[in-house]
């Protein structure tokens, strides 16, 4: 297609695993080819083990590309799947192994635990990551795919639908946890014949990559949830917002929305009923506000990304001024497995009033950086020490930042907090779309703060005062304390001008902008004062020149 | 119906323009394809001049002044050509406290170029992001579409040098 964006470089052939494999297969290859493992090489892993196998003979063995397998710091990843064996760090000139291993695999073996990273995960969004080749329609269908759907169209009513998601308690997957049965049926109730599905795929959150890795490794998963939405609210056209840093991505979704458009899931009549309903994607073009929903249907419209003043929230008023859904990319990829299995099996996950399971990007400091589905409920040590596999070089933990931007610092004694969207408040913090960076003691309290508000100052829309002008101030405010110049009444008025900045600012950007400073204040004071009081820097992170002692 | 207007001709006759019309033309050359148009532009082009600006917004029917005030907001949309190769550099905050400040500062005092410039020989355009999403790879960076993970300064400057 002669007009796909630069940034969406059509996706190279498979040479290998296009072949339609015949007969019976002993033992299979996986190769991860989502985005991390492709920048080290790892479709020419795929190229070169197949044909590596074939040398060998190995007949009843396919080499197949699959999603993210979720340990990206050890990338390229190859997994034989009928014995768990997980080899990391392949390269194509190192593949001599793999093929002795596919050799040796028998009919009777059994798959062997492959260490807590992978044991103490739960995946329901990314059930089918690293299972699934995310170009192929059959695979998907193989799994289960579209089987909800065609349930959901031949005998549910939309009400029911809406229902079951109320039922199973899955909020909002994007931050901020709105229950999404009730955002449904807002829509659905919503006066109006034209309704709109948008699938915020807008991850601007700096350390999140769980939209990216789920829209890489199983894009029909989101389709589907999607249809199922537009059904359950009476909806006819879709769009996903995705942003245009992700080329892979979004070059996966185009290949899924054809192929399911060839196949009658997207488009008229799907699955030989009355219902219609497409999808078209809309590419973002780098602006974090776009994340916040108002500014994404401004953006959808052509628009610049400024948000609006809710009410009338876009629910009744929306894209167009026609009622439209907004959901994130992991509340869709959830809902085709919750009407699978039931709205009781997935509301048994969970603790409180958040249910289910949330996905994770560990990144920063960690040792096992990559991306985890956990259990709602299940404690930040956990997650950072038994999954994350702890600090690399065994340095001692600082704080774990999630939210993003708008998100908190939590520190080593809230470690064994459970994670939930009330806990994580409760704490300062927020849960945000999923991002989660670990810093060890080599990073600077006051200096992660900075960063964040430079964060919010650049990307600031400028529509709001606040925002605009308070975002700045607070960043020069903090840079006059890093730079060790600032005294006891800059830091009152850090203070002061934070709680203006989230009292008055319009959207969630300017809302949330002040929240690292409050998180680092309440945990971590004492590294502020030690760059106002004793002009140091505790991490040796900040440059802080000494005070020149005047003689005489 | 006949058109309130004609449709504008393309700036000039090079065959790239053919992409941007039919990708506005697909969306109904309404207003709401704005977006779309600038990146079917910039991804022909490489960036985005006025010629480029003026036409898409007089085939919209979009007024200049918000066909500008669209490209400057977005990050994603330069009006100023890049150079010959680009280096993205990550600052997302995995990168960030992995040392993308290291690679930012060894840059600048290496090359003598900041972010969102180019080398004075026209050669290389140094850029930023604010997540490439390639978190477990930190720090990354994007040398001409291809990411490197794991980079540290010398060996960057060094491969930026030999190109």
């Amino acid at each position: 297609m002669s007009e796909q964006p630069a940034a969406a470089r059509p996706i190279r052939r498979r040479v290998i695993t296009e072949e339609i494999h015949e007969g019976p297969v002993r033992a299979q290859a996986f190769v991860c080819e989502a985005a991390s493992c492709m920048s080290s090489q790892a479709h020419e892993v795929t190229l070169r083990l197949g044909e590596a196998t074939a040398e060998a003979g190995l007949a009843d063995v396919v080499v197949k590309r699959v999603g993210c397998l979720g340990l990206c710091a050890a990338g390229p990843l190859v997994e034989i799947p009928q014995t768990g064996q997980l080899f990391s760090a392949v390269t194509p000139d190192t593949v001599g192994p793999i093929v002795e291993a596919l050799k040796a695999v028998k009919e009777a073996d059994e798959r062997q635990p492959q260490g807590p990273f992978f044991e103490k995960q739960l995946r329901v969004a990314t059930e089918n990551m690293g299972r699934i080749d995310p170009e192929s329609l059959d695979d998907y269908l193989e799994r289960g795919g579209y089987d909800a759907l065609k349930t959901v169209l031949s005998d549910m009513t939309s009400t029911e639908v809406r229902e079951v998601v109320t039922e199973s308690g899955l909020r909002g997957r994007g931050g901020a946890g709105y229950p999404t049965g009730l955002k449904w049926t807002t829509v659905a109730k919503a006066s109006g014949t034209q309704k709109y599905v948008i699938c915020n795929a807008d991850e601007g959150d700096p350390g999140a990559f769980m939209d990216r890795s789920v829209l890489e490794s199983d894009p029909f998963r989101v389709l589907e949830g999607m249809a199922i939405a537009a059904f359950a609210v009476h909806a006819t056209e879709g769009y996903i917002y995705c942003r245009a840093e992700y080329p892979l991505a979004v070059a996966r979704l185009r290949n899924a929305i054809r192929l399911a458009q060839r196949a009658g899931y997207l488009g008229a009549n799907i699955a030989d009923t009355s219902f219609n309903f497409d999808i078209q994607i809309r590419l973002g073009a780098g602006a974090f506000v776009c994340g916040e929903e108002t500014a994404l249907i401004q953006s959808v419209e052509g628009k610049r990304g400024t948000p609006r003043p809710r009410p009338p929230y876009p629910a009744v008023s929306g894209l167009n001024n026609c009622p439209t859904l907004i959901n994130n990319v992991e509340s869709f990829a959830s809902v085709a497995t919750i009407i699978r299995k039931g709205a009781e099996w997935y509301s048994g996950i969970g603790i409180g009033k958040s249910k289910g399971t949330k996905v994770f990007a560990l990144a920063g400091r960690v040792v096992n950086t990559g991306l985890v589905e956990v259990p709602m409920g299940m404690t930040l040590r956990e997650i950072i020490y038994d999954i994350g596999g702890g600090i690399i070089g065994g340095r001692p933990f600082k704080a774990v930042q999630t939210g993003g931007p708008s998100g908190g610092c939590i520190p080593a004694e809230h470690l064994d907090t459970q994670v939930s969207y009330e806990s994580l408040i409760e704490l300062g913090s927020f849960m945000g779309s999923g991002g989660m960076i670990i810093m060890d003691d080599t990073s600077c309290m006051v200096d992660v703060a900075r960063y964040f508000m430079d964060f919010c100052r650049d990307e600031s829309c400028g529509k709001c005062v606040p925002c605009r002008i308070g975002t700045t101030q607070l960043w020069m405010l903090l840079d006059k304390i890093c730079s060790g110049q600032a005294d006891m009444v800059d830091l009152a008025q850090l203070e002061r001008l934070a709680g203006t900045v989230r009292k008055m600012s319009l959207c969630g950007l300017g809302q949330g902008a002040p929240n690292p400073i409050f998180s680092t204040l309440r945990y971590f004071r004492d590294e502020y004062l030690a760059h106002i009081v004793d002009k140091r820097c505790p991490a040796g992170v900040c440059e802080i020149e000494q005070p020149v002692e005047v003689l005489a | 119906m006949p058109a309130l207007y004609a449709k504008p001709a393309p700036p000039s006759d090079d065959k790239r323009w053919k992409i941007v019309e039919t990708r506005m033309r697909r969306m109904g050359d309404r207003p709401a394809a704005l977006i779309e148009a600038l990146h079917a532009a910039q991804e022909a082009f490489g960036f985005l001049d006025e010629a480029a600006l003026h036409y898409v917004g007089d085939t919209l029917g979009v007024p200049h002044s918000r066909v500008y005030g669209v490209a400057t907001f977005y990050s994603f949309f330069t009006l100023k050509p890049q150079g010959e190769h680009t280096c993205v550099v990550c600052t997302g905050t995995a990168c960030y406290i992995n040392g993308a400040k290291d690679i930012m500062t060894a840059l600048e005092k290496q090359l003598g170029v900041k972010p969102k410039q180019t080398t004075a020989d026209g050669k290389l355009s140094i850029l930023t992001a604010r997540c490439l999403g390639a978190c477990s790879l930190a720090p990354a960076v994007v040398i001409d579409g291809e990411a490197k993970g794991k980079v540290n300064a010398g060996d960057l400057i060094a491969q930026l040098e030999a190109m």
